[in-house]
């Protein structure tokens, strides 16, 4: 197999795809919750979170999309589960250099797991679909009402 | 060009290949298989030296300059009005009428034809394989008038309902919207037994036939469509050009859809009148290279013959079809019993555009998405599709291509 497909479906990302975490998961006592939506390639998601005490106690998602969204937004409710707010928001711009930037951040191992997703740096046309449960996530932070999109 | 229409090796494929330089190169390593094709097709060296020639000896503004240049331009723009006019033939050039591609084509019949027609409770009818170039304009004139929009489902393999389609043919109806081929299934419509039906209770008929002119003989006065509209970009020709076809005497009595230079006769403060025949549609500068191009598009393909291309075509999808069913956990989405060369399909656990990703990889450019047809992918209980279309210059190679690369897709992401 190509590398440049390895480099970007890396075995992890294949895993969250094949079973994702979290995923038709509504916490009990959910109480943040955003919409995201990309119409043009259909991927939808919908996030929801107990936030107590500015701490992100549990989450989960549902919806459908390709394996590079459904991985990403598995992989971010693994890594958020027990963070408090202000954390991530941190990762959620760490995840938002990772992905958009043209050369790798230095310090990528901050990221820890979620670094897999940094081959998605190099397809323009899939960088949305790996932000979208990050953006998602800013929305139900901030409680947004309007859908979220990356397109 | 001498070959055999029957011969499967005689269509000369290699050579045809030649007049298209885009084709010649690679792809992350790979040579190009372009499979994209309904969504626009490649341009032919022919295209691309008409459109050169224009801007290097010929262009002017047309219809206007008392100078060679602007005659010279005036002379080719209007001469690719009539090879248009030939190629699907109209019964005169005044019935063809420039516009930028299909979409616009809809617009301006919806607008200038419905709109001052349509009132409430009236009815249009479209059906649920239509692109969304055939279904936002009347929803737009119905919004602006009162009436409805009555869809005509489809069954199992992408078919139209014909029983629903005569059902829902009633006084109130008012104008029938379809698509000639669909952009997803393939499926090539009864066009003729439609129109038959449709005028029988008096309903007018738009055809989109964006899909169909590039594949089809086309024969306007035969089929007896009112309308029928049709992009540049799909039949080899250049973007931003298209052609609306309308039965004069429907154009006649048609107002203007924009207003400005070129579609006057007279202007002054309180009234202007307006220009004849086809240049009543055709307010401003139109896209004088953009025609020419197409009119050097009609000549290719005449020079090649639509029959062979349609032959060719055939078998390219007949090819498709085996190989892609041979595939386990693919389904193709649309089984009409007349189809064109487009072929999409579902391989169970992978997202298209996972698909699309791998394809890319080696070197082959396919669609995945909704194809701008997002009520007809609902309607197939799908998120979205994979779409392989095919053209003059694919060949069987590129197809076996197809396959290994979805083979590999499945290997990985399945």
């Amino acid at each position: 197999m190509n590398n440049m497909l390895r480099e970007l479906y890396q075995e992890t990302i294949l895993d969250h795809n094949r079973h994702p975490h979290n995923y038709q998961h509504k916490p009990t006592g959910a109480n943040r919750c955003a919409h995201g939506y990309n119409p043009i390639c259909g991927d939808e998601l919908t996030l929801y979170l107990t936030v107590e005490n500015g701490v992100i106690e549990d989450l989960g998602f549902d919806g459908h999309g390709c394996a590079i969204s459904i991985a990403s937004a598995s992989l971010m409710t693994e890594a958020l589960k027990g963070k408090q707010v202000e954390e991530a928001e941190q990762l959620f711009n760490k995840m938002h250099e990772l992905l958009t930037t043209e050369q790798s951040p230095a310090n990528v191992s901050d990221v820890g797991k979620l670094k897999v997703l940094q081959g998605v740096r190099i397809y323009p046309m899939r960088v949305k679909c790996a932000t979208l449960a990050w953006h998602t996530l800013q929305a139900a932070l901030h409680q947004t009402d309007e859908p979220v999109t990356t397109e | 060009m001498n070959f055999h229409p029957m011969a499967e090796t005689s269509f000369p494929v290699q050579q045809i290949r030649r007049d298209f330089p885009i084709l010649d190169q690679m792809i992350n390593g790979y040579p190009l298989a372009y499979l994209d094709n309904a969504a626009s097709s490649q341009k032919p060296l022919a295209v691309i030296s008409a459109i050169d020639h224009c801007y290097r000896h010929d262009y002017a503004n047309v219809h206007r300059g008392i100078h060679a240049l602007s005659e010279r331009s005036t002379a080719a723009f209007e001469a690719a009005r009539h090879k248009v006019q030939t190629f699907i033939n109209a019964a005169s050039e005044k019935e063809i009428i420039f516009v930028r591609g299909t979409t616009e084509a809809i617009n301006l019949v919806a607008q200038s034809y419905a709109r001052p027609l349509l009132q409430p409770g009236d009815e249009i009818i479209i059906t649920a394989m239509e692109h969304h170039s055939n279904i936002v304009p009347w929803q737009l004139v119905c919004e602006q008038t009162g009436a409805k929009l009555k869809v005509v489902a489809i069954n199992e393999v992408g078919e139209l309902d014909m029983e629903q389609m005569i059902s829902c043919l009633n006084d109130r109806s008012r104008l029938l919207a379809l698509t000639h081929i669909s952009n997803v299934l393939g499926t090539i419509n009864p066009i003729v037994d439609i129109i038959t039906l449709a005028h029988k209770h008096g309903i007018a008929v738009l055809v989109d036939g964006a899909q169909a002119v590039p594949h089809l003989t086309l024969d306007v006065q035969a089929l007896d469509c009112d309308f029928y509209a049709f992009s540049g970009h799909k039949m080899y020709g250049p973007s931003g050009i298209g052609i609306l076809y309308g039965k004069r005497e429907l154009l006649e009595d048609m107002p203007p859809y924009h207003g400005g230079g070129q579609m006057i006769q007279t202007v002054s403060f309180e009234k202007s009148t307006y220009a004849e025949l086809p240049h009543k549609f055709e307010a401003g500068t139109p896209h004088i290279a953009g025609a020419i191009g197409l009119g050097a598009a009609i000549d290719y393909l005449n020079e090649i013959g639509m029959q062979f291309i349609a032959a060719h075509e055939d078998r390219l999808l007949d090819y498709a079809s085996e190989a892609l069913a041979e595939i386990k956990g693919l389904r193709i989405t649309g089984q009409a019993k007349a189809k064109s060369s487009i072929v999409s399909f579902v391989i169970d656990g992978i997202h298209p555009h996972d698909i699309a990703t791998v394809l890319d990889q080696l070197g082959i450019a396919v669609r995945a998405g909704h194809h701008c047809a997002m009520p007809l992918i609902k309607y197939l209980g799908v998120i979205a599709t994979t779409r392989a279309s095919f053209a003059l210059y694919n060949t069987t190679d590129e197809i076996d291509r197809l396959v290994q690369g979805l083979e590999k897709a499945k290997a990985l992401l399945a």
